[in-house]
């Protein structure tokens, strides 16, 4: 008996351990990007990655730290993203979940989910040789090498998180929510688009929210397709440079310690803020939603 | 998901497994190479490449190598050879950069670093401070190319339009007698040597902000191929494939002076005799007086048999100004 309690301690522990690893990890990676940075920020000072101006550590002239336009383009491709992952993903979710056969949903969930799989450089190449054309010829442009290119394919990537939670989100409405609508007389149509999603939208808005996440943060596909320049972008026509796109070029040959090496952990930790707070929100959010339900 | 293996199931099994070969073979025609070593007999079946070399000279060893964009095809044909001879040495060769590959050979993690540049004073600072030396080999000659699209009309431009185009001061092909339309940069990325030696000898400032940083030389020649207004800077061997131009493209002429003839990258003199203003050697970095399998390599890229290799790839000779530099720096006789 004593040595029965004694072995579900150990368990308990073991599980708490695993727990607090994960919290560790996180700690020490947001520790790691902090020390790092307070070198670069001791010498370019705060108002220096925020001003106005350009990201250019390597300058011709004097060197320049501003990551605005860097922040901004990242925003642009991970909205974009968005603008064409949610629509898509809660209207394929809503058809999984509601319309399709199970023989149906035998085959599509499948595939969606090998669109998750396909390597972000496979992406990347497509778009800078398949995409970017294409949308060059449709907005009569001379070169669809911008931010577009770069959030549509990020869209597509994102879609298979989209799709997925949202399906989840969608099957967990109670069943007495349908045949109550439809009993009303509401067709099928009707009572998805005024019972079932409404009543899923806490877990919608959270899915959204992880797809942007993941957007924000995707990398080779954004560096490959969105042309990287440095100049304030005016439109989605515009090539834009994301925060971890801008990392992915210029870590691999900053020598350790220089200036340059320390401004890209600030650049990181910027990045890791603003996907910290997104999931954040996402969090909030649907916590605020099931309490409501 | 998979509880019961259904068609469908198996399907996408089957979808996953074509999606997965063909993303290898797109990686496959990526620039990063690795090279793998011939079989064994293949060196005793055929007769070596160099005749009078002794295969046995030289011990077992694997020699890593990573860097330049431009150089790393050629590279990779030349350590594919090197390695019928000496089939005991194990070549990788892996892009990534001039920058990425001087900052791996500082590091310690890469035998030689492959760059289309000089070394930098920081990364020659970093370097005293991690007691490497440095070592340089000039292995071939480029002729940096400026393209544009193949309907474009423009011909030729001078060093200062070429510059000033790139510093964004020149906006419109009209500007330098083409037609009225605007122009679309496209040029590498800060870890590029390309990127830095035509910013230090083409624009002598900053490049114009607006400019799109490509990811490798393809990439670059990609782009130009599919936007009438673009222009481009890639290395030359990137711009023909055997001895012809690329579909596509167009590469310029380059005049040193407003008003001299424009002179043709496409020119084995014009680009040995500096004729050509956009000339360059490319470079390959050794941690210390190169020695062994190391030693055997770079003897072998210098070699006559080399040099047709760098030919071969796109790229051009060394002059003998170059066989002194290396001479002085590594203490290669080639």
């Amino acid at each position: 008996m004593q040595l029965h309690k004694l072995r579900e301690r150990a368990i308990r522990l073991f599980f708490l351990l695993c727990g607090l690893i994960s919290i560790f990890i996180l700690l020490g990676i947001f520790y790691t990007l902090l020390n790092n940075s307070i070198p670069a920020l001791r010498e370019v000072g705060i108002t220096g990655f925020f001003t106005t101006g350009l990201w250019r550590p390597t300058a011709f002239g004097a060197p320049q730290f501003s990551t605005l336009n860097l922040i901004l383009g990242t925003f642009m491709v991970g909205t974009g993203a968005l603008v064409i992952a949610v629509p898509l993903g809660v209207a394929c979710a809503a058809y999984l979940a509601e319309v399709a056969s199970s023989r149906e949903r035998e085959i599509f969930k499948p595939i969606i989910e090998i669109l998750a799989g396909i390597p972000s450089v496979v992406l990347g190449f497509f778009g800078l040789v398949v995409l970017a054309p294409l949308i060059a010829r449709i907005f009569n442009i001379p070169s669809g090498i911008n931010a577009m290119n770069g959030a549509v394919l990020v869209g597509i990537m994102a879609l298979p998180t989209v799709v997925s939670l949202a399906e989840d989100a969608i099957t967990a409405v109670p069943q007495e929510y349908r045949h109550a609508s439809l009993a009303l007389g509401a067709t099928r149509w009707q009572t998805i688009r005024n019972v079932t999603i409404p009543a899923a939208l806490s877990g919608i808005i959270a899915a959204s929210m992880l797809g942007m996440g993941r957007a924000i943060g995707e990398t080779m596909t954004v560096l490959m397709a969105t042309g990287n320049a440095l100049a304030m972008p005016g439109s989605f026509l515009d090539p834009v440079r994301t925060l971890s796109a801008n990392i992915a070029i210029e870590m691999g040959e900053v020598p350790r310690g220089s200036l340059h090496f320390h401004s890209l952990f600030m650049v990181g930790l910027i990045l890791f803020l603003i996907t910290f707070f997104i999931n954040m929100l996402a969090d909030i959010i649907f916590e605020r939603y099931r309490r409501r339900a | 998901m998979l509880k019961r293996k259904s068609k469908a199931s198996q399907f996408g099994v089957f979808m996953l497994v074509v999606l997965l070969s063909g993303s290898l073979l797109v990686g496959g025609c990526g620039r990063p190479q690795e090279v793998s070593p011939p079989p064994a007999q293949d060196a005793t079946a055929a007769p070596s490449p160099q005749g009078a070399a002794e295969p046995d000279a030289i011990e077992a060893a694997t020699i890593q190598i990573r860097g330049s964009d431009s150089e790393v095809n050629m590279v990779a044909s030349l350590a594919e050879e090197f390695m019928l001879t000496y089939p005991q040495v194990q070549i990788a060769v892996t892009g990534g950069g001039s920058g990425a590959g001087i900052a791996a050979l500082l590091d310690g993690t890469v035998d030689i670093a492959n760059s289309s540049r000089p070394m930098k004073d920081s990364e020659i600072e970093k370097a005293r401070a991690n007691g490497v030396e440095a070592v340089a080999v000039r292995f071939a000659m480029d002729g940096v190319a400026a393209i544009v699209n193949e309907n474009n009309p423009a011909e030729s431009l001078s060093m200062e339009e070429l510059g000033a185009i790139f510093r964004g001061e020149i906006t419109n092909w009209s500007e330098v007698g083409g037609e009225d339309k605007g122009i679309n940069l496209y040029g590498r990325q800060s870890n590029s040597g390309t990127f830095i030696f035509f910013m230090e000898w083409v624009l002598r400032g900053d490049y114009d902000p607006g400019m799109r940083n490509m990811v490798g030389n393809a990439d670059i020649l990609e782009a130009v191929r599919s936007d009438v207004t673009g222009i481009g800077y890639i290395a030359i061997g990137y711009a023909t494939e055997g001895g012809n131009v690329r579909p596509g493209i167009k590469v310029l002429s380059i005049a040193a002076q407003k008003g001299e003839p424009p002179v043709s990258p496409l020119e084995l003199e014009n680009i040995t005799s500096g004729a050509y203003p956009i000339s360059r050697p490319l470079y390959q970095f050794v941690a210390g007086r190169p020695e062994g399998a190391i030693r055997k390599f770079l003897e072998f890229e210098l070699s006559e048999r080399g040099q047709e290799i760098v030919l071969e790839s796109g790229f051009y000779p060394i002059t003998d100004a170059d066989r002194e530099f290396n001479k002085n720096s590594a203490g290669i006789q080639q």
